[in-house]
């Protein structure tokens, strides 16, 4: 048998993502009941949410301003007058036996998604975005089985990808830049965990230098960032040894079972559900007028992969250190408001050191998020310029950033109050300087005998006779002339 | 049957009455119930009466009355409903076993207008299958008979509500109508019927069959009646998203009496072809006395008639597959002991469903299928732009259009056995759901043999008031009101 990453040279995986994002609306798509994580099984039910004979749909113009949202992030087309239609298929998590959603004129087409890999950014098409509502929840408990309709109806958007990805590690990525995107424009919690993401992923190889695209499977239930890569990298091992063994990989629907760490068909082409679609004549037109997509494109804040670019060329972030920022909005929005307020953009690269190490760090021991941190960004620019300038060593400025952290006060005052300040004054310092050497005769002449080591404990005894507020630069200086090396 | 004949008062007599405190509401109730035990028995046109609800909701008439509060415009007046109407509390079968025992937990919109406006719903009315049917005689549960003719059909498939109008059981009903459901049964059981237009009438809690034809619309001894009916359940309604929002006129103000310099249009298509001598003669007596009025009648053609009935044997099957395809015994209604879930599907359904409700989901099942859209369902769209565009046409040059309701009188029981005879049977109905206009029939002579015929007035979408102005004319020129079915033992 060949070994995988030999096959790997000669062949190339393509693969392409359907992501389905619930949108945090409030209501369902299609009828008042509402949307809640967690609520007791069929609570948030009304008739359209139940199928009963003679309920209607009528469509929850708020999932719409999401949707459009991530239809403008993702510079797609958005169709001015786009339609619903019904998807049927039988089974018991939706009581209408169709799914309304949208076929051949959805909402958005051609956009992208910028997906961040490695230092970089890499454009993939997006095919289309759509508006549908979500299925229902079946458990079986042994011979029985439970329908919970609670999900049953809210809204989603499928993020269509076109097959351009050509790693796990890609399509990884490009769940990763989406989960961030659909959380940046608040228009998803996108919890995998609740299933607000869920992932299905069509795998295929072909020859590498081949156009073509090889006969695809679809992976269903990939519902982690983790899962993704397992179930796509089992995948590709599956079909190329499959190839190797001079067989032929079938068309066919493969459920990922996480615990097993591998995929069963679920149904074949010859089985496959014929939808039957048309267009749903409950609902009129879907209609975006101009003042709605005017309203929407003022509202577009800078997108995580325009800012992690941004961080890297105009800040000289590292890209680990623009990724970590861009982790959430209100994280870069923090260190974009920081810099504005200390003012320097040279000064970047401290400040992010500084919310990353110190900021982070504080919040995390407190429980909190970067969006409930008791030090505003103008705080924490005055507190780096306090260092910057010198009216404190970096030392303090750890010690004063605690405290401002832990009382809410401003770094200035700390400073002030506590009496801190850096002593820079040549004259004061050296008369120190003084006091120390003649203090430490033995040491003195061991250091003036060769033994550099005790450099450090002249600096010490300085910074405690200052408090160790003295400079740590100047009192350098100043002890090397003293002592003659 | 009352001696004091309240049965057939008028809507407006009922309310007069009630308010001057000449009768009670109690009183019209317990007559109507009355009558219903004592009739019902010969036409079978109710499913379910709800003589409690119906009980109390005259005992709030009255209590009102007496507190001297206003009374709302249908105050007293016993109403029956189409069984595809949804009622809270009360069951509603759609006429079919697979909706057996569901009790809904809410009432239809038109259910509320109606209670709001103090109607008292005596009960639900037998119906075709899902409304699948011209006769009554594809309801699972039994035949409804002909008031005038009990060897006959009430026509479909709002038989029960036509039946239950014509013989009195109540002073109005509302039908549904997808293909001629309120108006060929209005025809056949000598009463006026509407069709609304679409989108004039909330769909919310009305069963689905084909969802863009679809429409709810009152049936009622006048014209008058049918225009109080249709006054109360009209508007914008949120909950239905294919509702218009546009006002509603105030339909008895459009009962003129007169119809000088109206142009009443005449398709040449709908007198072509067979149609039975007296109807034809019927109708020729209808126009003469829209002329008389001083009606200028003016010839029309609609081009694209003949292609209604195959555009509608594919829009109408289709959007049935679609809704019907909930009806599958997990949640509501009928279901049957099964080892798996496809089993249960079939046996369910298998079991639940009529024959001609499994073959228009068959047909319709079929027209949907992958690749044959564009084909059917899609080539049945464009068909219906160009009936559209024919009715368009004939409107720019008249006011209203008539036509015969039905190319013949009622017909026997089992006389078409064969379905595409059954369908042949609408023709002249099928066309104004396809086009969304309002369409209404009107009682306008008998046959010798003693049944009626019906005259069907179609106007401009929204035009409901040229169909109450010239309904009332032609209403009033046959002057049929004396005659009544003979019932209750040749009473």
């Amino acid at each position: 048998m060949t070994e995988l990453a030999e096959l790997l040279e000669l062949w190339e995986p393509v693969i392409g993502l359907e992501v389905h994002v619930q949108l945090a609306t409030r209501s369902k798509a299609f009828s008042p009941a509402g949307v809640v994580f967690g609520a007791p099984p069929n609570s948030l039910v009304d008739p359209t949410v139940l199928g009963l004979p003679g309920s209607l749909p009528v469509f929850n113009q708020a999932a719409l301003a999401l949707a459009l949202k991530l239809g403008v992030a993702t510079g797609s087309q958005i169709r001015a007058k786009s339609r619903f239609a019904r998807k049927h298929y039988f089974y018991p998590d939706q009581p209408k036996n169709y799914q309304i959603s949208q076929y051949d004129e959805p909402l958005c087409e051609n956009g992208h998604l910028d997906v961040i890999i490695g230092g970089a950014v890499k454009r993939i098409k997006l095919t289309r975005i759509h508006l549908e509502e979500d299925a229902g929840k079946l458990t079986h408990v042994g011979a029985m089985s439970h329908v919970d309709l609670n999900r049953s109806g809210v809204p989603l958007v499928e993020v269509v990808s076109a097959p351009e990805l050509t790693s796990s590690e890609e399509a990884a990525e490009f769940m990763r830049s989406l989960h961030r995107l659909v959380r940046w424009l608040e228009i998803s919690e996108a919890d995998m965990e609740k299933g607000q993401l869920r992932c299905d992923a069509n795998v295929s190889v072909r020859l590498r230098g081949e156009d073509r695209l090889g006969t695809r499977t679809e992976l269903k239930n990939i519902n982690s960032f983790r899962f993704v890569q397992n179930a796509i990298d089992h995948e590709i091992a599956r079909q190329l040894r499959l190839i190797d063994g001079g067989g032929r990989v079938e068309r066919e629907t493969r459920l990922w079972d996480a615990d097993a760490g591998q995929s069963a068909p679920m149904r074949s082409k010859e089985e496959a559900n014929d939808y039957r679609y048309f267009p749903d004549p409950d609902l009129p037109v879907l209609v975006v007028d101009g003042p709605t997509m005017g309203g929407i494109l003022r509202a577009q804040p800078e997108l995580p992969a325009a800012r992690f670019q941004r961080y890297q060329e105009d800040i000289g972030l590292s890209a680990d250190d623009a990724r970590t920022m861009i982790g959430e909005r209100a994280l870069a929005e923090y260190f974009d408001a920081t810099c504005k307020a200390h003012g320097m953009l040279k000064s970047g690269r401290t400040i992010a050191n500084w919310i990353l190490t110190e900021l982070l760090g504080a919040l995390n021991k407190a429980g909190k998020g970067i969006a409930e941190s008791p030090m505003p960004p103008e705080r924490l620019a005055a507190l780096v310029r306090l260092v910057e300038d010198g009216t404190i060593s970096g030392k303090i400025g750890k010690e004063v950033f605690e405290e401002a952290f832990a009382k809410g006060e401003e770094p200035g005052a700390i400073v002030e109050r506590r009496g801190v300040q850096q002593i820079s004054d040549e004259a004061t310092l050296a008369a120190v300087v003084e006091e120390v050497v003649a203090a430490s005769p033995k040491q003195t002449a061991e250091y003036q005998g060769g033994k550099d080591s005790l450099f450090g404990y002249f600096v010490g005894q300085v910074m405690k006779k200052t408090q160790g507020r003295a400079n740590p630069v100047i009192t350098t200086d100043l002890l090397k002339k003293r002592l003659g090396r | 049957m009352s001696a004091s004949g309240m049965e057939r008062w008028s809507i407006a007599e009922i309310t007069r009455r009630i308010a001057a405190g000449e009768v009670t509401a109690a009183q019209i109730t317990e007559d109507a119930l009355a009558r219903i035990e004592k009739i019902d028995g010969e036409l079978d046109a109710f499913l379910a009466v709800d003589a409690a609800g119906a009980r109390s909701a005259a005992a709030g008439v009255d209590l009102l009355r007496t507190a001297g509060v206003a009374l709302g415009p249908l105050a007293g007046v016993p109403i029956a409903l189409k069984d595809m109407i949804v009622t809270k509390g009360v069951a509603t079968t759609a006429g079919s076993k697979i909706l057996e025992g569901w009790i809904p937990p809410y009432d239809a919109t038109v259910v509320d207008r109606l209670k709001a406006a103090g109607a008292v719903i005596l009960g639900k009315v037998n119906c075709d299958e899902f409304g699948m049917g011209s006769s009554t005689e594809r309801s699972a549960y039994k035949p409804t008979k002909n008031p005038w003719d009990a060897t006959r059909v009430p026509g479909g498939s709002s038989g029960g509500s036509s039946a239950a109008v014509a013989a009195a059981l109540c002073t109005a009903s509302l039908g549904t109508d997808t293909g001629g459901s309120i108006r060929q049964p209005a025809a056949f059981c000598g009463v006026v019927g509407i069709k609304p237009t679409y989108g004039r009438v909330s769909r919310w809690g009305i069963v689905a069959f084909a969802s863009s034809l679809d429409q709810v619309g009152p049936l009622a001894r006048s014209v008058a009646d049918a225009a109080a009916v249709l006054q109360v359940i009209a508007g914008h309604d949120a909950h239905d998203s294919t509702s218009l929002v546009k006002d509603v006129p105030d339909f008895a103000a459009a009962i003129t009496g007169d119809v000088k310099g109206l142009r009443v249009g005449l398709p040449k298509e709908y007198f072509a072809g067979e149609l039975d001598a007296e109807v034809r003669a019927s109708l020729d007596a209808t126009i003469a006395a829209l002329k008389d009025g001083g009606a200028e009648l003016v010839e029309v053609s609609l081009p694209h008639t003949e292609l209604a009935l195959p555009a509608y044997y594919i829009v109408a099957p289709a959007e049935a597959s679609s809704n019907l395809a909930r009806y599958d015994g997990i949640r509501y209604g009928t279901r049957a002991e099964a080892s798996d879930l496809l089993e249960l599907y079939m046996k369910t359904r298998g079991a639940g469903f009529g024959p001609e409700v499994k073959r228009r989901i068959m047909l319709g099942t079929y027209a949907l299928r992958s690749g044959y859209y564009d084909a059917y369902y899609k080539k049945a769209q464009q068909i219906r732009a160009l009936i559209k565009r024919d009715f368009d046409e004939a409107f720019a040059k008249t006011d209203v259009l008539l036509t015969p309701t039905t190319p013949t009188p009622a017909f026997e029981f089992g006389a078409k056995s064969n379905p595409l005879e059954m369908y042949l049977g609408d023709i002249f109905t099928l066309a104004c759901n396809l086009a969304g206009l309002p369409g209404m029939s009107v009682p306008c002579g008998f046959t010798a043999g003693g049944l009626p015929i019906g005259a069907q007035l179609l106007g401009k979408p929204l035009d409901e008031a040229v169909l109450f102005r010239t309904g009332a004319v032609i209403e009033s020129a046959a002057a049929l009101g004396d005659r009544r079915p003979a019932l209750g033992g040749a009473a």
